[in-house]
């Protein structure tokens, strides 16, 4: 049970990256690996925030969500529309995203230095709560549900909203889209600052979660996510969400019954296993695009 | 084609490398003038000429927290020296930028001007890519800082006055043994790492010496900071201690996690754990944590005191274990100087060689046959907030 409540807890955070992740994704087509820079800077700039300010952890979420946001429309604004007209922009964008996100690493370095920085101690209490015979902490809960409500939130805001349909028909067709009288641009920038803000957060809660932010935490999550986001089915919010869970169980059992070193392994191992036996994702749907 | 973008992102993403700062480095100047050989031995020596000391520490970069305390102790160090007459020295110290490259044009400046000794540089890493050129130039090395595995045998110039891993772990394990009664143990270590592997290396001879019985040997990566896993899997096994090998970065987590999920069984680490950060960085959590050390503040030898009341007084702030291992090597380098009254390379390099139960604020040091040093390890154990020696 203890193992399974671990499995979830870290697999939420995963999923919370991943969703952030994937939402630009599944409907821009574009893959933004900036983002692990601003789960980095999420975590940095809310570690400042709460050191500077005594700002209490409920408070810091959403000024973390507003910064991640920002950053999320400087990504789009820099790095990647300018680089609309051109044929190869998947692969241009993909680049100017990596030097993006060194960027704001650099960025964060010459501000924080490069030290391991935390949250102060008492900046979260730390009660512990007894659930079917394991003990989780307060914290934990907290995060699973904080990672659940933005994941909801988000699914319905995709599903049922203006924006949502706005943003399904960008994904279907830009071209169409800009002729039905859709403002492309500033979809696109929502998209971003959407995927943006969830990445700020989950920077936040994961280091929460282990005590610890250096300016590597992003790199290690973003491989993960990749991996969780072919899982779950390219573009897919669900998907993400449950890729993530699995990711987070596969962890955790692996150090438990195989051996702590093979983690990595088992997990992408099982990466290369779905997408063997079902190259859309468990989510994805054949040719389609889903959001 | 989103496989394909796929498969381009995760290749680009590895691609990403870390900007390192960079600094800027000062000449230096020394006077290599007159004789450095004088006449007369021990405290009646006397040498006409300033002996030519240069030092290479991590004044900026990511060891610059120990590169500033190393300077102010040998400052310091150099200053009584020069007090008692007959011998008087000249330092020189330069910033390494904690930069391999940067230390090599540091240590070549020095060789070229005339320098009889050199002290550092701060960090192991560092002084693997230096000490040879030292080496092959004929000029003695005393390490303060280092303690990785392989440093000494770079040549029959290169000394240190700093415990390794080697040296600690076995006594911090025997305290634990006599003192705490553990039987059975859990180690943990991150098995991707030169240095915290040969810590593991180290705890595993140590405690197969003392008969403990280890009941899970757990490994990790140097870049986690999510244990709860490997924890629970120690919890399970109901040992009498953990035992770490592993880097600040990943102590803090890991000794707090454990506190977290229930773990109140002593947790012993290896030289990684023996930083303030642990005790900021865990909080409460640290309380009880065991670690082995080379100096302690509390440690009463009389000469520790004296250099504690010193350094606090011209710096207003306590010197820690790297200043108090900076200003032994100084008093390392006088014995030498004056063991055969030279202050030549190769008078200071034969007198390095002959270093037995020296007093010096570290305690009565000796550097051994292979030019490592040998003095008591202190054991200590966080109590309310701070290292206090284990009793």
């Amino acid at each position: 049970m203890q193992l399974f409540l671990d499995g979830i807890f870290l697999g939420s955070i995963y999923a919370l990256f991943a969703i952030g992740f994937t939402l630009v994704f599944g409907i821009l087509d574009r893959l933004n690996l900036a983002h692990a820079a601003v789960f980095t800077a999420g975590a940095l700039v809310g570690i400042e925030i709460v050191t500077r300010f005594s700002v209490p952890i409920w408070l810091l979420i959403p000024i973390v969500l507003i910064i991640g946001a920002v950053i999320g429309i400087l990504i789009e604004r820099i790095a990647f529309r300018p680089l609309a007209g051109r044929h190869d922009a998947h692969f241009a964008g993909l680049i100017s995203s990596i030097a993006f996100g060194a960027i704001i690493l650099s960025l964060l370095q010459a501000l924080y230095g490069a030290d391991t920085r935390r949250f102060p101690a008492d900046a979260f209490p730390s009660t512990r709560v007894e659930i079917f015979g394991a003990t989780v902490s307060l914290l934990q809960v907290i995060i699973l549900i904080i990672s659940v409500s933005l994941m909801v939130v988000l699914t319905w805001l995709v599903a049922k909203s203006k924006l949502g349909r706005g943003m399904r028909t960008i994904a279907e067709n830009p071209h169409a889209a800009a002729v039905l009288g859709l403002n492309v641009g500033r979809i696109s920038s929502i998209t971003f600052a959407l995927s943006s803000a969830l990445g700020a957060v989950a920077g936040v809660l994961f280091t929460l979660n282990v005590n610890a932010a250096s300016l590597g935490i992003g790199h290690a999550v973003e491989l993960k996510a990749l991996a969780v986001i072919i899982v779950g089915g390219m573009g897919s919010l669900p998907g993400a969400l449950v890729g993530g869970l699995i990711l987070g169980l596969a962890e955790v059992l692996a150090v438990n019954y195989i051996g702590s070193s093979w983690r990595d392994m088992v997990a992408f191992g099982l990466l290369f296993l779905i997408l063997i036996l079902r190259p859309q994702g468990l989510f994805g749907a054949r040719k389609t695009r889903e959001v | 084609m989103k496989t394909k973008l796929l498969s381009a992102a995760v290749c680009g993403s590895t691609l990403l490398l870390a900007l390192t700062a960079c600094s800027t480095s000062t000449g230096t100047d020394s006077a290599a003038g007159g004789s450095l050989t004088g006449s007369g031995t021990g405290a009646e020596c006397v040498i006409d000429s300033a002996v030519p000391i240069a030092a290479s520490f991590s004044l900026t970069g990511a060891a610059a927290q120990y590169g500033e305390g190393q300077k102010n102790a040998l400052e310091l160090a150099v200053k009584n020296l020069n007090e008692v007459g007959g011998v008087t020295y000249e330092l020189t110290v330069e910033d390494d930028a904690t930069d391999p490259k940067q230390a090599i044009q540091v240590f070549d400046t020095f060789i070229s001007a005339g320098a009889s000794v050199i002290i550092g540089p701060t960090l192991s890493n560092t002084a693997k890519q230096t000490d040879p050129i030292a080496q092959d130039a004929g000029v003695p090395v005393l390490g303060v800082s280092n303690t990785a595995a392989g440093i000494t045998d770079i040549g029959d110039y290169i000394f240190r006055d700093s415990l390794t891993e080697d040296a600690v772990i076995p006594q911090t394990v025997k305290a634990a043994v006599d003192k705490l009664d553990v039987k059975k143990v859990v180690v943990m270590y991150a098995n991707d790492d030169a240095f915290t592997e040969s810590g593991y290396q180290a705890f595993a001879a140590a405690l197969e010496d003392q008969n403990v019985e280890v009941a899970e040997t757990l490994t990790f990566s140097k870049a986690d900071t999510d244990f709860r896993a490997l924890l629970n899997k120690a919890k399970q096994s109901n040992a009498d201690a953990i035992i770490v090998s592993g880097l600040i970065d990943a102590a803090v987590p890991l000794v707090t996690q454990a506190r977290e999920i229930g773990i109140d069984t002593p947790i012993i680490g290896g030289n990684g754990f023996n930083s303030p950060a642990l005790i900021t960085g865990a909080g409460a959590a640290a309380e009880g944590v065991i670690v082995g050390a080379a100096w302690n503040s509390a440690s009463d030898n009389d000469q520790n005191v004296t250099f504690i009341e010193d350094f606090t007084a011209a710096y207003s702030s306590a010197p820690d274990q790297f200043a108090a291992q900076s200003y032994a090597g100084m008093q390392i380098i006088d014995e030498a100087v004056r063991s055969g009254c030279s202050g030549e390379r190769d008078g200071i390099q034969a007198g390095l060689g002959t270093i037995t139960d020296v007093p010096t604020v570290l305690g009565n040091v000796t550097l051994n046959e292979n030019r490592d040093a040998e003095h008591d390890a202190l054991v200590q154990i966080v109590e309310d907030g701070q290292f206090v020696i284990l009793k």
